[in-house]
């Protein structure tokens, strides 16, 4: 049997990134996500690995960019206003087409808000959060294991598209304990990266860069930008489904939402309501097809959300026309977090 | 004897290897070269230069080529 | 006939976008010198900030990464720390250095990364149009200094290669300016000590390169290059401010 760990979500991610064969870590201490720069502290020696403890949020993304840029797997986290501070570089990196992987243990705003778990960063994450008009891929665990796997998964995902990945959890996820059953990262294909930086070494001049001035080259770039999300959308688009088959009423959400959200699910069910639950894992590429396909039978969904409605305007964007999206959300502070009973309440209220 | 090339379609005018010469041999033409500039031409002869090369070094976009006997 | 002068092999032999009289293009000639005679032209990756500087990767026949303003020093770090037997320099101006990048600047130094930095002060932000840098001179009129810098209003011009030398991390700091034939010369051997510095592992160095910008400054090429005499130098003193090693 497999052995099983419990950690905390934050120590899953470093030891997911670890075990993904990342070994660059720069960072800045932010609540709530200071267990990860504080473990890689620790483990990276061990590995062989750098750990740096930057000025700022912006010296740390920064630096994940010149370790990027030789073909190493580099990684950040901070949580939602050190992210912010990122969004330069992210920017930046979506034009040079960098891998690497960004970790928002993210925290409520705005502005210095509070620690408690937040999802008021979802439009930040899935529509660009900074400026130029791109996109990151982001993947949203709601559980030990998933901060743990889809680390692992960023990282490949991250080299095969060529695109910075960002991990969006926050405070229920990255402080919770739960059981982990590590393991090695799955064989998958990977690119030969023959952009990365290394020196001529007696090649061709590689070079990095996001600035187009020439006639029409910028518009090109940015068509195959595009083009690189119409198949991320095609391809790698996640989500988990929860008794949807015979659901008349689907409830949806992301991460620690969504946990709360499935336990509610369970107690409907219990009460012999046919309630199910669609998760989607990738926020970016959002599972369109997801809801499109299981909205053309179930014609009410529900989406409960920690902020006062941002992935909602996705959901409604993806559904079948006649479906009905209510919503359900609350904007993080202390004691705001809605509990499986708040959302009962709403399901019964929409079933 | 020393001499120095001055690529007239790089030259871009800017003089700078005049003062740089210390006997005073570039001057400056009258003609418009292609980048829009009068660039540098080398007035003296190759008795007087010496090939102490620091017009090519003062220059900054590199447009003098030196050379010297061995 | 042999050839004593001739463009170094790590500069490409294209046409800059650099203005007439511009010391941009002499210091990228010495920095390539520099590679070439220590034949690190194969190893090199270029760290290229956000200013006039910007298209090192179209001057230089060299890997490069183009960064964003200020946060060279951080990305150096980044690809060192990733490729510590790599080249590393970084090639800045001074907006990007000692504005925008003045936390990134000083705490790379103060780390001392194995990276070498040239810094080429030309007073003013070149490539926005002439605005005021920190390192504009009092009195000095810019674009957003229109009645020229006034300490009281605006503070004083930064001198980045003495600030630095003050740090721990900070194994060579020099500056030097490319003016003259003489003070040019002087420079190369600043470039090459900063180079040698990283070569042998002995830490961090920085040169500091006066530098012209005729068309900010509203003079022609020989009037701003006698204005780097006349005044920058008066400021800016030339000289080595560290020198740890003793190269």
């Amino acid at each position: 049997m497999a052995k099983r760990l419990l950690v905390r979500g934050n120590e899953a991610i470093c030891r997911g990134a670890i075990e993904a064969g990342c070994r660059y870590y720069f960072g800045y201490p932010i609540t709530p996500q200071n267990d990860i720069p504080e473990y890689m502290s620790r483990e990276m020696p061990n590995v062989n690995g750098v750990f740096i403890q930057a000025e700022s949020e912006i010296a740390s993304v920064n630096m994940v960019m010149g370790a990027a840029a030789t073909g190493a797997r580099a990684m950040t986290s901070s949580s939602s206003p050190g992210i912010s501070l990122k969004m330069e570089a992210i920017s930046y990196m979506a034009g040079m087409e960098l891998p690497c992987l960004i970790v928002n243990i993210s925290r409520s705003g705005p502005g210095l808000g509070g620690i408690d778990a937040s999802q008021g960063d979802y439009f930040q994450a899935v529509k660009g959060g900074g400026h130029g008009g791109y996109h990151i891929l982001v993947l949203a665990p709601a559980s030990i294991q998933e901060m743990y796997d889809l680390t692992m998964l960023a990282f490949d995902l991250a080299e095969i598209y060529r695109i910075p990945a960002m991990i969006l959890g926050d405070a229920v996820v990255g402080q919770m304990k739960e059981p982990l059953v590590p393991h090695p990262r799955p064989d998958r294909e990977l690119p030969a990266k023959d952009w990365a930086l290394r020196g001529k070494s007696g090649g061709e001049q590689r070079y990095i860069k996001s600035l187009y001035l020439g006639d029409g080259e910028l518009e090109a770039h940015n068509w195959k930008l595009y083009a690189k999300y119409q198949e991320m959308k095609a391809k790698e688009s996640r989500w988990e489904d929860f008794l949807t088959s015979d659901a008349d009423l689907i409830v949806t959400g992301f991460g620690s939402a969504a946990r709360i959200a499935k336990t509610a699910v369970m107690m409907a069910r219990e009460e012999g309501l046919k309630v199910g639950l669609l998760r989607p894992i990738t926020l970016f590429p959002f599972p369109s097809a997801a809801f499109a396909e299981r909205t053309l039978r179930c014609k009410k969904i529900l989406d409960v959300e920690l902020n006062t409605g941002q992935m909602v305007e996705d959901v409604r964007l993806s559904v079948a026309r006649d479906a009905e999206v209510h919503f359900y959300g609350r904007p993080s502070g202390t004691g705001s977090l809605p509990t499986p009973e708040e959302i009962l309440g709403q399901i019964k209220k929409y079933y | 004897m020393p001499r120095i090339e001055i690529d007239e379609l790089r030259c871009k005018g800017c003089a700078l290897c005049t003062i740089a010469c210390p006997k005073k041999l570039i001057a400056m033409s009258e003609q418009i070269n292609n980048l829009g500039y009068r660039p540098a031409v080398f007035e003296g002869t190759e008795v007087q230069c010496t090939g102490c090369a620091l017009c090519a070094e003062m220059c900054p976009d590199v447009a003098i080529k030196v050379f010297k006997e061995q | 006939m042999h050839q004593v002068f001739k463009r170094p092999v790590s500069l490409k032999d294209v046409q800059t976008h650099f203005c007439p009289g511009c010391h941009h293009g002499t210091i990228h000639r010495l920095v390539a010198e520099a590679l070439d005679e220590f034949g690190l032209q194969q190893e090199t990756i270029g760290i290229a900030s956000i200013g006039c500087s910007v298209f090192l990767y179209y001057y230089f026949d060299i890997d490069v990464i183009e960064t964003p303003h200020g946060r060279a020093p951080a990305v150096a770090t980044g690809v060192k720390r990733a490729r510590p037997d790599r080249f590393v320099f970084t090639y800045q101006g001074d907006g990007d250095l000692a504005a925008i990048g003045t936390a990134e600047i000083i705490h790379a130094a103060n780390r001392g990364e194995h990276i070498s930095v040239v810094f080429v002060n030309n007073t003013t932000y070149g490539m926005t149009g002439g605005q005021m840098a920190p390192t504009t001179l009092l009195g000095q009129r810019t674009s957003t200094s229109p009645t020229g810098r006034k300490p009281e209003v605006e503070g004083f011009p930064i001198r980045m290669a003495e600030l630095l030398s003050g740090l721990d991390g900070v194994a060579f700091s020099a500056r030097a300016a490319v003016n003259t034939p003489k003070n040019l010369m002087d420079a190369k051997k600043q470039i090459k000590k900063a180079f040698r510095y990283q070569g042998e592992g002995k830490g961090f160095s920085f040169v500091e390169v006066l530098a012209a910008c005729p068309t900010n400054w509203g003079m022609n090429a020989i009037e701003a290059n006698e204005r780097v005499g006349r005044e920058m130098c008066e400021y800016f003193k030339l000289g080595t401010f560290k020198n740890t090693a003793g190269l």
